[in-house]
């Protein structure tokens, strides 16, 4: 073998830092790298300047103070005592509670209608395609607030529940819609009976999959298929029914009642959180119907019909080949929806829902005039939420994508 | 053999097929009722169709028309169901332009909208003239002097210096290549406006219009003005970022990176917190610039992101040989990009462009929440909150809904349209 | 000129002394996989050289080395007296003096035919636009296809699309050209076409370097055929001897694989 040189070895000259691929490429860095650093350290020379002429700080000492503002949704212990960091906390709490809940519905709605869309019935594929072209073309924010609006003034007042003559009803005894939120049963959980009841439900849903993926196994390995449905049902709710009675129904509901003005007991849904949730859900729902109705039609008529003539029967077809192809498809965008559904929680301080836009962004902010540090920790907080949804549809990805090879 | 063998000597006439698979019968029992779920479905769907139907119609067609408040309405509809469209004759003009906007000059936004179109049209539609992209062109700064007022000098000179900064551009580009070119229109274009400013300064009153400031911009008309500057703006951003993704640079990948996923990982309501109370702490010290620009920088920053992201789609779904025979025929990477790359991404990309803009119109919503009085801000403020029309959310919103959804779904539709004909355009 | 289908003499075709292209000790790397080894080889002007192989012999690879779509790390190419170096002056020099054609076309879809021909006269050669649109008919008239000039490479053959690919080359006015498989794309009645284009070109004089398993065309054409393997070169030789009497186990494999059926 000849002696290896490195190609065009020749000596450094000034002009081949433009001239030259292998330094062209740090001259282009370097310059942009400085560009950068001279923009930020003028905004940051503006910002000084602005601040030291207006004599402002930045100190974070205001999260430590009395927030002095009450919050009508209190998932943690808040009082008007409690400081703003807390406050903040609180707020935070309430972003995640209607996120989630909203992604779950959206997810339904979601899935129900694009499905539909597909339908070969003619009526409801029309009326389906009406739901998502109404709520796509239409600004979230005209959702959350018709909806808000719609029902703080059809739901009746509280009053309307009292008396022999009364004009509204709860439903099933434990239900009532009011102008001022929508109460629900709540549990009552007694003594250890009750978490044993819990603990109980949470084996069975662990112990179903379990014999679902037994029953797999045991197919694979004897070829014996043992029945599916009617099993994983048994196991799911007779179990947790035995307890029930065993232990003397420890887990009983707790239903709201009207006393004096307003509910008592159960759990107050306010309006705003309703609100918000219901036009979250239903606006998302909407563009998670076309990424679904897309994902299923990504998979070709083929694989169905292959599938057909190798004998798979019809649910196994959906459950072996159509599904894991089309949950592929799916998924990332089902997922940046749930993004979505989180920045767009933001909007509840249109409705006066307590987010973290509402105490922190909202309240906070002009009480205490930290404008640069309360909008930080806000963009620092969606960003974190953000950016921890995101590795987790990377790592969805990357599993399907091993999944290929 | 023989009693294999068979020779059709005379042809069938093909025949109707059975009654039961004719006609309307047919057709509803295949799309409605075939099986007991799908029967269950229809007649669940026409059971809310018709719950739909029967509450709004009434409301809808009992609409009272010409009162001034919503007590009078009230009156006239006499306990029944009704809709007050009154409030729509009476509050017109704060939903479309806000409520500052001189009356008499109501006819120069409705003039610039409806020229909106006509130069969105070249832009849209592939098969027209390509010389009417010059109008198109035109446009931003007819509609710019038509909105905002002032002398006509001051869009001429603005042009003017587009137009020098376009040809020292293609002069230099020939020349010297892509980054002097650059150089060469940026100065010139800057040079242009500068002298430009003491032209439109010296002559204020040549075919002036009454100046309108930027605070009194409102209604559906801020919604229309921030939708289109910002896409526009942000495209050529968005192409940048894009690029700078895709780029082979670790620091200016990076740099990138950290903006995109910054601004995608925060909703916009913050980046609109930053332009109302923030945005202006970075400026040096006083300038003061008006909060409608501050708008337009926060939300251009925040849909070129997601245009960088839609484009970086595009510029992937390349094949590797049209980078390859770029480089093959000489084309250094500027060129290959403007006259290779970028066309092909860019019309892979125009659906999701599309997407985006759609999306970030009705974004523009939001500026509400800072008290601005789009159409949404000028129902939640002067009409709600007004002696006359308190209580009164169905007709003004469902007003704003019925604007927003034509403009959405027509360009949704639009969008649709060119995807199928692009879908055949390729091969 | 002969008729391109039937007999073509190769030794009518002049070689000069002058040398084209030289590869000296040229090595390439893909991470740790050592896909060239040791190249040497030197092209005269007026060489029609066939390159062949079993597919990951690295032909392809050597001859996108020539001009700097991939990086060598070791050993030099000297292209018409211009070192490449990573000066981006000379990468740019030798992209201008060597034509490509590629295995899939590559043609840019968004532009027309006549479009596809222009734009690297106009844009790298500074040449006026009629000018350029002049050449372009000349070559796309040599091509056989000049009433197709405004269409659209997603409305042409595939057998016109590579036709025009090497049109669009040509208008480059290239001292050498290099084509990686030009054929092995195109459904089998459009073959001879390209092949045929080749075969004019060859006559003409132009240098070519040909990644093709088009083993009749070699016959034809080349003056030199090399056999790669395993990112070396295993056997060289003139096309005759080359096939009736190949020296190397290697090269008997595979053409016994490919002249076998």
């Amino acid at each position: 073998m000849s002696t290896i040189s490195d190609p065009g070895n020749a000596g450094f000259r000034i002009g081949m830092l433009l001239s030259d691929t292998r330094y062209r490429s740090y001259t282009f860095q370097f310059i942009a790298l400085i560009l950068l650093i001279v923009g930020i350290s003028y905004l940051v020379n503006n910002l000084l300047a602005n601040l030291n002429e207006l004599g402002l700080n930045i100190s974070w000492a205001f999260l430590q103070e009395p927030a002095g503002y009450d919050i009508n949704q209190r998932p943690i212990q808040y009082d008007s005592q409690s400081t703003h960091a807390r406050a903040s906390m609180v707020g935070a709490i309430n972003t995640l509670i209607v996120a989630f809940l909203a992604c779950v519905t959206a997810t339904i709605f979601g899935v129900i209608a694009g499905v539909l869309r597909l339908s070969n019935n003619w009526i409801v594929a029309r009326l389906m395609s009406a739901y998502v072209e109404a709520f796509r073309n239409v600004p979230v924010l005209i959702w959350i607030l018709i909806i808000f609006l719609a029902m703080s003034n059809a739901f009746p007042q509280p009053r309307a529940f009292r008396g022999d003559n009364a004009t509204s009803s709860m439903w099933l005894d434990s239900v009532a819609f009011t102008n001022r939120g929508i109460y629900i049963p709540s549990f009552v959980n007694e003594g250890w009976q009750a978490t044993v009841f819990w603990l109980v439900v949470l084996a069975s849903i662990v112990g179903m999959f379990a014999y679902r993926r037994y029953a797999k196994k045991l197919l694979y390995d004897t070829g014996r298929l043992l029945p599916m449905g009617w099993p994983s049902l048994a196991i799911l709710f007779v179990p947790g029914l035995i307890v029930y009675f065993l232990l003397g129904q420890p887990v009983g509901l707790e239903r709201p009642e009207l006393k004096g003005f307003n509910f008592q007991g159960g759990v107050h849904m306010r309006l705003s959180l309703i609100a918000l949730w219901f036009a979250l859900a239903i606006y998302t729902g909407a563009f998670i119907a076309e990424n679904v109705r897309a994902g299923i039609q990504a998979i070709s008529k083929g694989q169905t019909e292959a599938a057909a003539s190798l004998g798979l029967r019809p649910g196994w077809i959906m459950n072996l080949v159509i599904l894991p192809q089309a949950l592929r498809v799916i998924i990332p965008p089902l997922i940046s929806q749930y993004l979505n559904i989180t920045k767009n929680s933001s909007l509840a301080i249109a409705v006066g829902y307590m987010d973290i836009t509402g105490t922190l962004g909202g309240i906070t902010l002009n009480q205490t005039g930290r404008a640069i540090e309360a909008i930080l920790l806000l963009m620092l907080f969606y960003l974190i939420v953000s950016l921890s949804i995101s590795a987790i549809m990377n790592v969805y990805n990357n599993s399907v994508k091993l999944k290929e090879r | 053999m023989s009693d294999v063998s068979f020779v059709r000597k005379d042809f069938l006439e093909p025949q109707d097929p059975p009654a039961r698979e004719r006609g309307a019968i047919k057709w509803v029992r295949e799309n409605l009722f075939n099986g007991w779920l799908n029967s269950i479905l229809t007649l669940l769907a026409i059971y809310f169709i018709y719950k739909i139907v029967s509450g709004a119609w009434p409301w809808f067609a009992n609409g009272v028309w010409n009162t001034n408040n919503l007590s009078e309405c009230r009156e006239i509809l006499d306990g029944a169901t009704g809709a007050c469209f009154s409030v729509l004759q009476d509050r017109w003009s704060q939903m479309l332009f806000g409520i500052s906007y001189p009356s008499d000059g109501f006819w120069r936004p409705t003039l610039a909208f409806v020229l909106l179109f006509a130069a969105a049209a070249p832009v849209l539609f592939s098969t027209l003239p390509r010389k009417l992209l010059i109008a198109s062109a035109l446009y931003p700064f007819l509609a710019y002097w038509l909105i905002w007022g002032g002398t006509i000098m001051i869009s001429i000179m603005a042009l003017v210096g587009f137009a020098a900064g376009y040809y020292a551009f293609s002069y230099m580009e020939r020349a010297r290549g892509f980054a002097a070119g650059l150089a060469a229109g940026v100065a010139a274009a800057f040079v242009v406006w500068y002298l430009g400013g003491f032209v439109s300064g010296a002559m204020p009153g040549f075919i002036a219009l009454p100046e309108v400031a930027s605070r009194d911009m409102g209604g559906f008309m801020l919604n229309m003005i921030l939708g289109t500057i910002c896409v526009s703006l942000s495209l050529p951003l968005g192409i940048v970022l894009a690029l700078g993704r895709q780029s082979d640079m670790p620091i200016i990948k990076g740099i990138c990176v950290v903006f995109i996923e910054f601004v995608r990982g925060v909703p916009l309501i913050t980046l609109l917190f930053v332009a109302n109370v923030v945005l202006a702490y970075f400026f040096p010290p006083g300038t003061s610039l008006d909060l409608i620009l501050r708008v337009i920088i926060m939300i251009t920053m925040f849909s070129s992101a997601y245009i960088a992201e839609v484009i970086r789609g595009g510029l992937a779904a390349l094949p590797r040989g049209q980078y390859e025979a770029a480089d093959s025929l000489g084309l250094d990477y500027a060129q290959a990009t403007r006259l290779i790359i970028m066309p092909q991404a860019l019309k892979i990309s125009i659906p999701g462009i599309v997407n985006v803009a759609v999306g970030l119109f009705k974004d523009t919503t939001l500026v509400s929440v800072i008290s601005m009085f789009d159409l949404v801000g000028a129902i939640r403020g002067p009409i709600a909150s007004s002696t006359d029309w308190t209580g009164i959310y169905w007709e003004v919103f469902g007003f704003a809904a019925l604007l927003f959804f034509v403009i959405c779904y027509g360009i949704s539709q639009y969008s649709q349209w060119l995807e199928r004909q692009l879908a055949t355009d390729h091969r | 000129m002969a008729d391109a289908q039937t007999n073509v003499d190769p030794s009518a075709m002049k070689v000069s002394d002058e040398v084209a292209i030289t590869i000296d000790g040229m090595n390439k790397w893909y991470g740790s996989f050592h896909v060239l080894r040791d190249i040497n080889l030197t092209v005269q002007r007026g060489e029609r050289i066939v390159i062949c192989g079993p597919s990951g012999s690295g032909k392809s690879t050597l001859i996108r080395c020539i001009n700097a779509l991939e990086e060598h790390q070791a050993g030099s190419i000297t292209v018409d007296g211009t070192l490449l170096s990573s000066d981006l002056k000379n990468i740019d020099t030798i992209r201008s003096e060597v034509g490509m054609c590629f295995q899939h076309f590559n043609l840019f879809p968004h532009l027309t035919i006549l479009e596809n021909c222009t734009l690297a006269p106009i844009w790298v050669r500074k040449t006026p636009k009629k000018e350029a649109e002049a050449t372009a008919m000349h070559f796309l008239e040599k091509v056989k296809i000049p009433d197709q000039a405004n269409k659209y490479p997603g409305q042409l053959s595939g057998g016109q699309q590579q036709r025009v690919a090497i049109a669009r080359s040509l208008c480059m006015k290239p001292r050498i050209m290099l084509f990686d498989e030009p054929t092995s794309a195109l459904d089998p009645e459009m073959i001879a076409e390209v092949l045929d284009t080749m075969i004019e070109l060859a006559q003409e004089g132009m240098t070519m370097l040909c990644v093709t398993h088009e083993m009749g065309f070699a016959r034809k054409v080349a003056n030199r055929v090399i056999f790669m393997d395993a990112g070396q070169i295993v056997e060289q030789n003139e096309p005759e001897a080359f096939f009736t009497n190949p020296q190397s186990d290697r090269t008997k494999l595979f053409l016994s694989q490919i002249l076998g059926h």
